[in-house]
């Protein structure tokens, strides 16, 4: 109960700092516009080269690169008295699932955006929406869980923003295939059972994920 | 030599493994021909490998409860073994797979995930070079190397098992189980797997006792 109570007001506090600064939202809508505005530009010069696989893969990679930069963020942006005020007042478990949720809310919120714009420039071949809604939710859950600890791991070391690169990409590689073959169902529309075997494992493996991060993150946070 | 009597058993062991391995009769089936005795070389790298990182995650969470330089050092002999072995791997898949399937690297799902294991264990090399302190960079790549090892299972064990796969046992391609009848192949494949497991685990114990001798003696100079 204490630690739900720490895990809200840690999440408020995330979101106040984040609307009153609006520095790290803007900076990262204004990145995902011009990524996709750069891809718009690089295919629409031939339009029919943009076939369904790569307007998927494209998408995701976009994705990809926003996730990882919106979260590098995370624990980079914290000062050191900061830090060390909330250590001084809230569990290191709060810390992380409170960081956690605010990631993905983060992310669910640009990855939203991200999809509308990029189907609104590069048009919209989508044929189960919901489907596809759900494995952009999902991957918005996964990004930040697997990308939070890496970049708590990452903000300990002195080139953190290419070591997050480095760290990141092959923890989150396994993720991303599984939520493209995922979302390609959607696009073509496939039966819904399909795509089980893929929702499932991606559960599977954010459930290992936050609790692997649940468990490590007291040592983490300790030095 | 009594608590040698394991590294006796290893080298007797690989003995076995390359003299049999390459003497003995094998099942003759189409296209693998002779190249099944990649069973002995190849499949035990991966068995081998698992097993040192699971080695090397042990001793990152023993490092966590108990912080010393010896655990320290052990973790991250064992995940430089580890890559050894995966590395190997890989290279004697993509040699096998050239006589099989026609090319060294054929976008398969188990290939793949091989590369991307080795890659999440590069990451931790890279990790581990990035920090000047010995406590902190200890702590960190201990905390990576356990979150890494959680990546890799299900990279390893859930994701091939989901898709197809030109390798043995995925899509409908006879694996190892269905030689079960065939036990000629099981007499050299456990030694060979026993084998390769106890030279990497030699390996690891020189190699971490050295580190540990060259810690000390930098210390007292």
């Amino acid at each position: 109960m204490v630690l739900l109570r720490e895990v809200l007001s840690l999440i408020q506090k995330d979101l106040v700092l984040e609307w009153r600064q609006k520095y790290a939202f803007n900076g990262m809508l204004l990145y995902v516009s011009s990524t996709v505005f750069v891809c718009y530009l690089s295919f629409g010069l031939r339009s029919n080269v943009l076939t369904v696989p790569v307007w998927n893969a494209v998408l995701w990679i976009i994705l990809l690169f926003t996730s990882v930069n919106a979260i590098a963020k995370s624990f980079m942006q914290e000062n050191r008295g900061r830090l060390l005020y909330f250590y001084s007042i809230v569990s290191p478990q709060g810390v992380i699932l409170a960081k956690i949720m605010y990631n993905a809310l983060l992310m669910l919120v640009l990855a939203l955006i991200c999809f509308v714009f990029y189907a609104f420039v590069l048009g919209n071949p989508v044929q189960d929406v919901p489907m596809f809604l759900l494995s952009i939710l999902l991957g918005a859950i996964g990004f930040s869980t697997s990308l939070t600890m890496i970049s708590g791991i990452a903000s300990k070391a002195a080139n953190s923003s290419t070591l997050m690169a480095v760290l990141s990409f092959p923890v989150i590689v396994p993720m991303l295939l599984m939520l493209i073959k995922m979302s390609k169902n959607a696009l073509d529309g496939l039966d819904r059972s399909l795509s089980l075997d893929e929702l499932l494992t991606l559960l599977a493996i954010n459930m290992i994920v936050v609790t692997v991060s649940y468990i490590l993150f007291p040592y983490l946070w300790r030095s | 030599m009594k608590k040698n009597w394991w590294k006796v058993l290893a080298v007797l062991l690989l003995i076995f493994t390359v003299v049999a391995g390459m003497l003995t009769e094998v099942p003759r089936l189409a296209i693998l021909n002779e190249t099944i005795r990649n069973l002995y070389f190849h499949v035990p790298m991966w068995f081998g490998m698992t097993l040192i990182l699971l080695i090397s995650v042990i001793y990152s969470i023993k490092y966590l409860r108990n912080p010393t330089v010896r655990n320290d050092v052990v973790a991250y002999e064992s995940a430089k073994v580890g890559i050894l072995f995966g590395v190997l791997g890989i290279v004697t898949g993509m040699e096998w797979a050239k006589f099989t399937w026609g090319e060294y690297w054929s976008n398969d799902p188990k290939q793949n995930a091989a590369a991307i294991g080795l890659l999440i264990y590069f990451a931790y090399l890279v990790l581990r070079s990035s920090f000047a302190e010995q406590q902190q960079r200890a702590r960190i790549s201990a905390v990576y190397n356990i979150f890494a090892f959680a990546a890799l299972i299900p990279l390893l064990f859930i994701l091939p098992r989901l898709t197809d796969s030109l390798h043995p046992g995925n899509g409908g391609n006879p694996g190892f189980n269905s030689y079960d009848l065939d036990n000629r192949l099981r007499v050299v494949f456990y030694p060979a797997v026993l084998g390769w497991t106890l030279l990497g685990i030699w390996i690891i114990n020189v190699k971490s006792r050295l580190e540990l001798l060259r810690q000390r003696l930098y210390e007292t100079v």
